[in-house]
């Protein structure tokens, strides 16, 4: 390993160090805020590692890792949003659970899996990243042991997610039996010579499909996703929505690209068929929730159809507009899980509609934000969500992909409908009497954090260009 | 840059009279409608300065935003332009005022809102790039959607959401047009702009024109509002406290009519004259349709809500005539209606707060109580069925002149909604301010602020009955050109 190779993973290997550290730090001696303390400096520490990194861009480091502006800005994305997420837990934790330390060690690890991910270009980096994420999760989603749902949730992951990495792996051994390759470049060019898609390979693609579709949550792989939200802690809840999906979003991006996946238009219907049905059943399904955890579930659903469709395109544009809405996406996500945390009390949750009856007129600057967020998601002009999501119907456009882009419009009007209703809800006079149980925690670092997601938000909807000259140049270098 | 200077009013006066009401709730009241006659005065002044519209341009203002897009803040003002300008200030000061008393939650929000609404239409009439179209027209929809919310009546909420979705729907649509058009545009002239005179003359089949005139014009007619496409209508304007009443008849609807004259003719001229007599029994059918609803309504507010249905049957009728004379009669139909309908909004809300029910039947006699309010009524429903000496006889009399050249039959038709606006409109007097006096109570008549704005709106209405050359003139380079666009 050279001094290049060293500096280039620098994110990565500062990171995984300091998962170590935390856990030696634990066995010293239980400090909570220590701890705290100790993961934020590493997520800086880890993000100030970028800017070396970025002078030997593009590196390879055969045959598992690629460093580009792609990879790059995907960690940068990661860890931003790691550290966000951090910034959020430290009082949701401290009020809910005696041990809390090794929150962070699992966090940190999760986060290496993701970033390896957004790097990986061979199955084995794949399927490692994958597996250290999906390990980590296990032990963040069931983290709040006392509590009623967070076994049920813990479980359906494990299971669900442990069937789902049978399945990768052997569709990556079939992939590997016809083409003899398994990095993403030596498959494309296997492929290319063959000039179609045997069946072998077919078959594997779909298992891997399945493998890669439960990561996203997408239909028909989305089941667990509701149930999984509503039982783990919310900063894992957002960890799940945001980072998790946001990984595999990236590493498909490669893989897709490499194997020059649309020129099978095989792939591309089953790819469209499941977009088309993850924007309807996540739109639907959210309509009837009473519980916010589990709508923002199925939101994330929807929203990853509206990513496929972009994703669909094939020109340069749409996966700018992807690149754009994941940024758009992740500062939403954060930010709605954030809202609840801070509305949550140390008893309970709030995450019933029916808790934010009024509470405009109760906290108001939580309610803006909050309403904020919701506005992004439904793609609402002056938020970055409605660029995002402009952004996605332009790259249909540019593709002619006029049927997904009626399916795509027809279910931002509905997903409006629950989005409204919640703001509606937030901005409903208050019953008098009847006075709301939940006694919102507000810590201080978790409302300055909600600001700053705010400002970024309405940031990128107002003044876009700077984001999108930034992943415009990162996408050229891909395509 | 005056231009910038009208929206940046508006939304400084937003922000400001938010901030105020947390000091006192007086304050806030007056930044708000400070905000508004400052507004009105700059735009009288470039009106009076700009008699004619000579120039086609008034005002231009144009700087980058998204360069990547192509997509500039690039605002133009013509006689059009002006003449919504000057009726959106004109409205909203009136709507501030008659706020005054019947709002009395959350009053720094509810100015807030009702400025942001105010500058969302601003920028609507003023921005001559699509996107930015797109953005404004997006973004009066939630302001409007608070107002009608959180201060509307007993049925706010359903009114409300229903109002959202159905305009957000229509919208989305139309942005898949914009995007359309966008990238033929690029296709052929290898340039990516949103700019509204670059995409203006784009070469393209007329099957695809067909399908994106189609996409505009759905957002349109959802606005205007159009059969089928009315029902929000009749929800939304119930439901809404009294300014959001006369902002969504006066204003939110003419965005609707500003965008066909604006948008769908000059973009897709072929494609306009393709679906113009579709588009011209809509329109009849809404006047028909609507002026019946309204007659057997018996909540005055949804009466009055239905009524408009109607008068924007003329609207559409007169749009897609492709004539001058018919275009001259859009456009003073539209501030005619904006007035007219604004005013019997303000009656019916006034009402409300003495006898706190709209419903007709429960009222009448009232003339021998309140007969300022009485006389006041009477000559916006004389207006309202187009009694010549006031302002909507002379657009319903040009649409109708002008239409007849177009399509003879449909004229005819049109024609007969004046006689069911007469039966409706009469009713209204009839139920309300006739009859025996049932009532033991006492109401007091039109306070002075009351007073204020009706005197205003009776004095504008008349002008527009007996002089409407002024208008005439202003707009008629836009007319001109629309009409020339389609010959």
């Amino acid at each position: 390993m050279s001094f290049d190779d060293f500096l280039s993973l620098g994110p990565l290997i500062t990171l995984s160090a300091a998962a170590v550290i935390s856990m030696l730090l634990v066995a010293i001696r239980r400090n909570h805020r220590i701890t705290y303390a100790f993961s934020l400096l590493a997520y800086l520490m880890a993000m100030t590692a970028i800017i070396p990194a970025m002078l030997f861009i593009p590196h390879t480091i055969p045959p598992l890792l690629v460093i580009d502006e792609f990879s790059l800005f995907n960690t940068g994305l990661i860890l931003v949003s790691g550290f966000i997420i951090l910034l959020l837990s430290y009082n949701y934790f401290e009020e809910r659970e005696e041990r809390k330390e090794e929150y962070y060690l699992l966090l940190l690890l999760a986060t290496t899996g993701a970033m390896v991910l957004v790097i990986s270009r061979h199955f084995m980096s794949l399927f490692l990243g994958l597996e250290i994420l999906s390990i980590s999760l296990y032990g963040l989603i069931a983290y709040l042991r006392a509590r009623e749902r967070s076994d049920e949730a813990g479980i359906k992951y494990l299971i669900l997610a442990a069937l789902s990495s049978a399945f990768l792996l052997f569709g990556m051994a079939l992939v590997y039996a016809f083409t003899g390759h398994m990095d993403f470049n030596g498959i494309g060019d296997a492929l290319r010579q063959t000039g179609h898609l045997p069946v072998t390979v077919m078959a594997g693609f779909a298992m891997m499909l399945i493998g890669v579709g439960f990561k996203l949550g997408i239909v028909p792989f989305h089941m667990w996703a509701p149930d999984v939200y509503e039982g783990a802690p919310l900063p894992v809840a957002a960890f799940i929505a945001t980072i998790s999906k946001g990984g595999m979003l990236v590493v498909l991006i490669r893989f897709y690209q490499d194997i020059h996946g649309n020129e099978y238009t095989m792939l591309w219907w089953v790819l469209a068929i499941i977009a088309v049905a993850s924007m309807f059943a996540g739109n639907w399904l959210a309509l009837r929730q009473e519980n916010i955890k589990r709508i923002l579930a199925y939101s994330s659903i929807a929203h990853m159809g509206y990513i496929l469709v972009a994703f669909l395109s094939g020109v340069q544009t749409g996966l700018e507009a992807i690149s754009f809405y994941l940024v758009a996406y992740f500062i939403t996500s954060i930010g709605a899980f954030g809202v609840l945390i801070v509305m949550s009390s140390s008893v309970q949750d709030a995450e019933t509609v029916e808790d934010y009856r009024g509470m405009f007129w109760r906290y108001p600057w939580v309610a803006v934000v909050f309403t904020a967020m919701l506005l992004s998601l439904a793609g609402i002009p002056l938020t970055a969500g409605f660029i995002g999501k402009f952004y996605i119907v332009m790259a249909g456009v540019n593709a002619h992909m006029w049927f997904l882009l009626f399916m795509l419009v027809i279910n931002s009007v509905i997903g409006l409908y629950y989005y409204i209703r919640i703001i509606a809800m937030m901005f409903k006079l208050p019953d008098t009497g009847a006075g709301s149980v939940i006694k919102p925690a507000l810590p201080v670092a978790g409302n300055i954090t909600l600001m700053l997601l705010t400002a970024l938000l309405l940031g990128l909807g107002i003044y876009p260009t700077a984001m999108m000259q930034l992943i415009q140049q990162m996408m050229k270098m891909i395509v | 840059m005056i231009l910038l200077i009208l929206l940046f009013i508006l939304l400084g006066g937003a922000l400001l009279s938010w901030i105020a009401a947390s000091r006192s709730v007086l304050l806030s009241r007056w930044v708000a409608l400070g905000a508004l006659l400052a507004d009105l005065v700059i735009i009288l002044q470039i009106w009076i300065a700009h008699p004619a519209a000579g120039t086609q341009w008034i005002y231009s203002y144009r700087a980058s935003w998204i360069p990547h897009f192509g997509i500039s803040l690039h605002f133009s003002m013509d006689g059009l332009s002006l003449l919504m300008l000057v009726l959106t200030f004109f409205l909203g000061a009136l709507a501030v005022l008659i706020s005054w008393k019947e709002i009395n939650t959350r009053v720094g929000f509810y100015h807030f809102n009702l400025l942001f609404v105010l500058a969302g239409i601003t920028g609507v009439f003023l921005t001559m790039d699509l996107f930015l179209f797109y953005f404004f027209w997006e973004m009066m929809l939630i302001p409007m959607y608070f107002l009608i919310g959180i201060w509307g009546h007993e049925n706010r909420e359903y009114a409300a959401n229903k109002f959202f979705i159905f305009t957000q729907a229509g919208g989305l649509l139309m942005l898949l047009s914009i995007l359309a058009l966008y990238f033929i545009h690029a296709a052929n002239a290898n340039v990516y702009t949103f700019d509204y005179f670059d995409l203006l003359h784009t070469p393209m089949q007329q099957s695809t024109a067909r399908w994106l005139m189609l996409g505009f014009l759905v957002a349109f007619l959802v606005k205007l509002p159009a059969v089928p496409f009315h029902t929000w209508l009749p929800d939304a304007h119930t439901e809404a406290p009294t300014a959001g009443s006369v902002i969504l008849a006066g204003l939110l609807l003419k965005t609707g009519a500003y965008g066909i004259l604006r948008f769908v003719i000059p973009l897709f001229p072929e494609a306009s004259q393709y679906y113009a007599n579709l588009c011209m029994l809509l329109g009849v059918i809404g006047i028909l349709y609507g002026g019946m609803l309204a007659y057997a309504q018996t909540d005055l507010k949804r009466l009055i809500a239905y009524t408009s249905v109607s008068h924007m049957g003329f609207v559409l009728l007169g749009a897609f005539s492709f004539n001058e004379l018919a275009y001259q009669g859009v456009v003073v139909q539209m501030i005619a209606h904006g007035i007219s309908t604004g005013a019997l909004f303000i009656i019916a809300g006034t009402l409300y707060e003495r006898i706190h029910t709209r419903n007709i039947l429960q009222m009448g006699g009232l003339w021998a109580g309140v007969p300022m309010m009485g006389s006041a009524a009477m000559i916006f429903v004389m207006a309202s069925l187009g009694l010549p000496g006031l302002g909507n006889f002379v657009a319903e009399f040009l649409i109708l002149i002008g239409s007849w050249q177009a399509s003879r039959w449909l004229t005819v038709f049109a024609t007969i909604g004046l006689v069911v606006a007469t039966a409706y409109s009469l009713r209204i007097m009839q139920k309300v301010f006739f009859g025996s006096y049932t009532r033991e109570e006492q109401l007091p008549d039109l306070n002075k602020r009351e007073l204020l704005v009706v005197v205003s709106l009776v004095i504008v209405i008349l002008l527009l009955g007996l002089y409407p050359q002024p208008v005439l003139n202003t707009s008629q380079k836009t007319e001109q050109k629309t009409a020339y666009v389609v010959r």
